[in-house]
């Protein structure tokens, strides 16, 4: 998978499943530097969405065909 | 006229048996006040309720009161449910109380046991259907007043711990009489298009009346036919609704819902930094192995000193050669001497040596070797060969003898 399209979800599974085959010490060590380089980039990786993530609200409306639609939010809007 | 006579007990049994086929006696709510309220120390509990105009006998056996919520004292004003019946032994009827509630909200009260006893039966409220929530949602959506407190708390505890989820916030009424549908359709909408991986319903707090949308039973039934996991965040921590109880996870409060919902960035950050920690342990101790079997193998004597290994394998060669030397030196020794015991036989066969001796080659012209008499005639002319010259000779006469 290109790390540039994982979520957080599967870059952060994907350490723990890293974390634990280096922790289990039987991969070659080649494998387990592979593995070592991959995890250190996917864990800066998820650091980085971390604190670069900034929240996002909108708000959903039901478009004309029915499908949503999605608006600013304003903490405001009463009622749809 | 015949006048039959019962005696008191027949009567009573009479009267209890007539009380005991009356449906609306069999199970009925009562509203009064109480008094004359007493607990034996059998754990059951006698009292009267009344009301302006008259009074009623009850009694709640331990097994029920056991379960009571509030304390009951003279004056409170509750609803009682239990059946009708009488007691032979006093002759008097009473209500035998199950279940009892403060009456503060009278019909609402009983709709709520109501429903939830209902949906209690039909299984909504059990383990097996909670699904587990999604460990880092993406998008969250919130459905609740687009105005209220509630929808601020739950995007800011959101915003402030985990800013990854985008909120997806679905405006509706919680109040009224058009909230429930337009909860429990806003529920139904966000599974059909999808439009999260987690919702949030619920309000800030207020009297049962301004919760009772999330006591209907259609809001119930939305929660649990949505396919995406329901945090129920009703009112405040004691408020409890039908809503929590089929939700997959009750909140206490909308904050509590956000804080449920997703991590806490500083706690994943600090966790990241602990897998990394581990990672970087984990391939030291790798290492760190190898090391050690490398310097176990290489403290082996052979690698050691790879001279110590040459010097036995230099040995093994001398020593070969030493030995390939010596049995050469036997064979050629060997070969000399039977070389030099060939010669001395050979030399001792020799003719010319013979000849040494005194005896001679006589030869034919033709240079054969006359080996008898017989080979020659008188007056043929011989050549005879002594050990150093020769001389010829005639045949003078041929004996037969020697």
């Amino acid at each position: 998978m290109e790390k540039e399209n994982m979520s957080f979800e599967e870059a952060i599974s994907r350490v723990e499943a890293i974390v634990r085959e280096l922790e289990k010490g039987d991969a070659p060590l080649d494998r387990a530097l592979g593995l070592f380089e991959e995890g250190t980039a996917l864990i800066k990786l998820c650091g980085k969405m971390l604190d670069e993530a900034e929240q996002k609200v909108v708000r959903l409306r039901k478009g004309a065909d029915g499908a949503p639609e999605e608006l600013p939010f304003e903490a405001e809007d009463t009622g749809c | 006229m015949d006048k039959t006579i019962l005696t008191v007990s027949e009567l009573n049994a009479h009267i209890k048996n007539l009380l005991e086929e009356d449906d609306l006696l069999a199970g009925v709510y009562v509203r009064g006040e109480l008094s004359n309220y007493k607990i034996y120390p059998s754990g059951h509990h006698y009292f009267t309720m009344k009301d302006a105009e008259g009074a009623l006998k009850c009694v709640m056996f331990r097994s029920s009161a056991v379960k009571l919520r509030f304390r009951p004292e003279n004056g409170m004003k509750v609803i009682a449910f239990g059946r009708v019946s009488v007691y032979p032994r006093d002759g008097v009827y009473q209500l035998y109380v199950s279940e009892m509630t403060a009456d503060g909200v009278g019909d609402l009260y009983i709709a709520f046991e109501q429903l939830k006893e209902k949906l209690l039966k039909e299984g909504l409220f059990e383990a097996r259907y909670k699904k587990p929530l999604p460990r880092y949602p993406r998008r969250i959506a919130v459905i609740t007043s687009g105005a209220g407190a509630a929808v601020r708390d739950i995007i800011r505890v959101l915003g402030k711990r985990w800013p990854l989820a985008k909120v997806v916030v679905l405006p509706v009424r919680v109040q009224g009489e058009e909230a429930p549908a337009e909860i429990a359709g806003a529920i139904a909408y966000a599974n059909r298009h999808k439009v999260a991986d987690l919702i949030i319903t619920g309000r800030g707090g207020g009297s049962i009346e301004d919760l009772w949308a999330f006591n209907t039973e259609i809001v119930a039934r939305a929660i649990f036919a949505s396919q995406i996991p329901v945090i129920s965040a009703v009112g405040h921590e004691p408020d409890v609704t039908i809503s929590d109880f089929v939700a997959d996870v009750r909140a206490a409060t909308p904050s509590n819902a956000a804080e449920i919902a997703v991590p806490d960035r500083g706690e994943m950050l600090e966790q990241l930094l602990n897998y990394e920690i581990r990672a970087v342990q984990a391939l030291r101790r790798e290492i760190q192995a190898r090391r050690r079997k490398l310097e176990d193998l290489s403290s082996r004597r052979v690698l050691i000193s790879p001279k110590n290994y040459l010097d036995d394998k230099r040995l093994l060669l001398d020593n070969a050669q030493g030995r390939m030397a010596a049995a050469l030196e036997r064979i050629l020794a060997d070969r000399k001497h039977r070389f030099a015991a060939q010669a001395a036989a050979l030399d001792a066969m020799s003719p010319l040596k013979v000849l040494g001796r005194g005896y001679a080659i006589a030869r034919r012209e033709d240079g054969t070797v006359i080996k008898s008499a017989r080979d020659v005639s008188p007056g043929e002319k011989i050549t005879v060969r002594l050990q150093k010259d020769s001389f010829s000779a005639t045949v003078d006469a041929v004996s037969e003898t020697v």
